[in-house]
């Protein structure tokens, strides 16, 4: 048999009773059993309502886990991994390895099948609306409808030091090939860095009547960005200033929809580039009417 | 043997010449000052610890009423070992008295001056005594339970609670980590005290106080016993509070600590005469107590570009070993950072990484190179992060560093779990054992990549140490010649701590350990 591994029938409790195609069209080789699913096929034919991981099989449901347990590697841990993996309600499982840690500790690398589904067709995510311009557009969209360079002050904020999002938007430089806001000769963009007090950002903004406020929260260990974001708010609404600007976050743990419950008008996650923050900000001043 | 690289050794010695150049000019600085914390770590030395009704650790309490009175400039020694004179108390029960207002160490009569000027080099002399019998306990140590050859496995816990952290450390001990570091909380270098007793809450990390190095050190001995290798225990002594950390890990047997001449000043905005003062006292306590020094230049790379600014950091390892120098710290202990930090992306970027690696071996030959892992480039796919670390592992051992911190696969998500550092010891020692020989099998062509990388390193490294030079360091932060950030002189926290030595100024810590770390040039390395 000249075929590929690739090419044996699969169990038949695995395959799906839909479309085939032999691979008689392929030249050069014999046709392969019948009951075999071509991909492509499932792919173009593929169901938006009930969506499920796919390891090798489609539709299998297969997915791949690991945790450490407090039990000594051993056949014990080995069935303790097994069952609570099947508690979480997963089928055919199976203990692929356990790593003894040491001290009474085991680490279990475990796969499983799930029988769930989700609907693709009613998830919803929220997301800020905005036509994305490009670095000239963007300028020249400033200076028509907006009439006067955009100030726009960006920070990390709290206790965080790290300030790689920030100098991405921010920074000359850029991110992938995008130039940051410093840049862009319609926008005085002010970088505050790192651990900047909320007192001093909002005062800061205040002073150089920024029309928009970025900040970056990269530690978001046991959620310490909450109640830091929220403090912002807070002090912006008390200094009568919040209406007054574009508040924007972001970083690798802020998803829009959480920024917009603490009282953000967006919230930006990671590979987010120079122009769509740009383009959020310019077109949020137009339509708010701050210009 | 590692993986030679052919430096140019004139241009090495012209950025030697302009590092101390550079420190010269600041440690003139240093060397008229004095700050709170050091005053506090005076305090600290003479054995006064614990807090007062509302939780205010005592050594400020006693600092804050000498700052007060307008005499810290003349050292809380005399002030302290004063007021032990005129009310014959020792010096705990004297920081007590403050506390209750029953004492102000402003105002003890003059003539008690000599009397406590002898007590306080009574109890500076017992200090001492204690630091260095720790350090010839680790020196035992070393003895009974060598290390294994290097590098030295690194790894950090970080859970915010010291009892979770000891879990956390022992397991990864018993896997084959050397070294464990605990990491601190989040913001703690901004404290203007060292929290005291068993402190939970922390984010990030655990808070460091006394308590918890002592409560870590006894768990990593039991390890070390154990296994038959001698675990290292490292800290931070960076921020608001450096030589009091200090003191704290001579007085608890800590091996490492994080401790950068300008790492505040960069990346936690502290007033750089604050943070040139105390790095200065900190690592004159680490030298005398045998401690390893670990500089912070790695972090560099998470703010400017590896490959445009790579010359920074050798920069600013040439500033670092100077500083180190003027406190007595000997090569061994002087542990500089780098970092494997190349964009993933990037074409050849294992080449860039391997020739700055072998360029700070050949330049540094005695010091303990600390290799630092990738963290710029890690999004959270535990998979590439897992890739990632082996070439790390594998630059790390072609050149021959000393220590290797390893890099977590979880890293950008969470600190780590006990299972991710099970596979980062496991990573590394695969790549220690199947590419133990690789550096001494290969030669580096002159005409190739690698060379003409170092080359470039070392010429801007040394251009830039000459513009250092010129414009004075100060002028150059103000500048962002480092790590692109700017820092003004009179900026940043803690500049109000930060006062003028008078004629008569008296610290007998600063003088015993100074005296004694310049004799001990050439000896003492355990290892």
């Amino acid at each position: 048999m000249t075929g590929s591994s690739k090419a044996q029938p699969k169990p038949a409790h695995q395959t799906e009773a839909l479309a085939v195609r032999t691979g008689a069209d392929i030249p050069g080789r014999p046709a392969a059993p019948a009951e075999i699913a071509d991909p492509g096929n499932l792919m173009a034919r593929r169901d938006r309502v009930r969506v499920r991981p796919y390891g090798d099989t489609w539709d299998d449901g297969a997915v791949q886990i690991s945790f450490t347990l407090p039990v000594a590697a051993g056949p014990a841990g080995q069935e303790a991994a097994r069952q609570l993996v099947a508690k979480m309600g997963f089928d055919d499982v199976k203990v692929v390895a356990q790593q003894d840690l040491g001290g009474g500790f085991a680490m279990f690398v475990v796969y499983g099948k799930t029988e769930e589904t989700v609907d693709l067709s009613l998830i919803e995510v929220p997301r800020p609306r905005f036509d994305v311009l490009e670095f000239d557009r963007l300028n020249e969209y400033v200076r028509d409808r907006i009439g006067r360079k955009l100030v726009v002050v960006g920070a990390c904020t709290g206790t965080d030091a790290h300030t790689i999002g920030l100098d991405a938007i921010m920074n000359i430089k850029g991110y992938a090939g995008h130039h940051g806001l410093e840049s862009y000769p319609e926008i005085e963009a002010h970088n505050l860095g790192s651990q900047v007090a909320n007192e001093a950002l909002v005062a800061r903004a205040m002073d150089l009547e920024a029309d928009a406020l970025l900040v970056s929260q990269v530690v978001t260990e046991k959620d310490i960005h909450i109640p830091n974001l929220t403090q912002l708010v807070e002090m912006l609404e008390a200094e009568g200033y919040r209406d007054e600007i574009v508040l924007i976050c972001g970083g690798p743990r802020i998803s829009h929809e959480l920024a917009v419950e603490l009282g953000f008008d967006a919230g930006f996650g990671p590979g987010t580039l120079p122009p769509e923050v740009a383009s959020f900000i310019a077109q949020e001043v137009v339509r708010r009417g701050l210009a | 043997m590692s993986l030679q690289i052919e430096v140019d050794q004139k241009q090495v010695q012209r950025a030697r010449q302009a590092a101390g150049r550079i420190t010269r000019e600041i440690q003139d600085y240093i060397d008229r000052h004095t700050t709170d914390t050091i005053e506090r770590t005076v305090a600290r030395f003479f054995g006064i610890d614990g807090t007062d009704g509302e939780g205010v650790p005592l050594p400020n309490i006693v600092v804050d009423n000498i700052h007060r009175s307008g005499q810290l400039g003349r050292g809380a020694a005399l002030l302290i070992g004063r007021a032990m004179a005129y009310h014959d108390l020792d010096a705990q029960e004297v920081a007590e008295a403050v506390s209750r207002g029953a004492v102000d160490l402003g105002k003890v009569p003059a003539r008690f001056e000599d009397e406590g000027r002898e007590i306080a080099a009574k109890l500076a002399a017992e200090a001492t005594a204690t630091a260095t019998a720790r350090r010839r306990e680790r020196e035992a140590w070393l003895k009974r339970c060598p290390s294994g050859p290097p590098p030295l496995l690194y790894v950090i816990v970080a859970t915010g609670n010291i009892y979770e952290d000891v879990i956390q450390a022992q397991s990864a001990a018993r896997q084959g980590a050397d070294i464990v570091a605990v990491i601190r909380t989040t913001g703690q270098s901004l404290l203007d005290y060292v929290p005291y007793g068993v402190v939970g809450g922390g984010f990030g990390g655990t808070y460091a106080t006394q308590e918890h190095f002592r409560i870590m050190r006894r768990a990593l001995d039991e390890v070390s016993a154990e296994t038959g290798r001698y675990i290292r225990l490292v800290n931070y002594c960076s921020g608001l509070c450096m030589p009091e950390i200090a003191a704290m890990g001579a007085l608890e047997r800590l091996d490492m600590m994080l401790n950068d001449a300008m790492y505040g000043v960069l990346f936690r905005d502290i007033n750089m005469r604050r943070t040139f003062v105390d790095q200065f006292l900190s690592r004159v306590v680490n030298a005398y107590a045998g401690v390893i020094i670990n500089t912070g230049e790695d972090n560099y790379m998470t703010t400017s570009d590896p490959v445009q600014h790579g010359h920074t950091v050798l920069a600013s390892q040439f500033i670092n070993e100077a500083f180190a120098g003027r406190a007595g710290l000997q090569p061994w202990q002087i542990g500089l950072g780098h970092v494997f930090c190349m964009d993933p992306a990037l074409p050849d970027g294992l080449l860039y990484d391997l020739a700055q690696a072998a360029l700070t071996r050949a330049v540094f030959p005695d010091c303990t190179l600390k290799y630092m892992p990738q963290t710029r480039y890690k999004t959270g796919d535990i998979f590439a992060s897992y890739a990632i670390d082996v070439l790390h592992n594998l630059t790390s051992v072609t050149t021959g560093q000393n220590i290797t911190l390893l890099g977590m696969l979880t890293e950008a998500i969470h600190t780590p779990y006990l299972q991710d550092r099970y596979l980062a010891v496991a990573n590394a020692r695969y790549v220690l054992r199947a590419a133990g020989h690789l550096g001494s099998e290969l030669v580096v062509r002159p005409d190739g990549r690698i060379a003409a990388r170092a080359r470039q390193v070392l010429d801007g490294a040394v251009a830039m140490l000459d513009q250092v030079d010129k414009a004075g360091l100060i002028a150059a932060l103000e500048q962002g010649l480092f790590a692109g950030i700017r820092r003004r002189r009179d900026a940043g926290k803690g500049g109000e701590g930060v006062v003028e030595r008078r004629p008569d100024y008296f610290n007998p810590i600063l003088d015993r350990m100074l005296a004694e770390n310049r004799v001990a040039v050439n000896g003492g390395d355990p290892e």
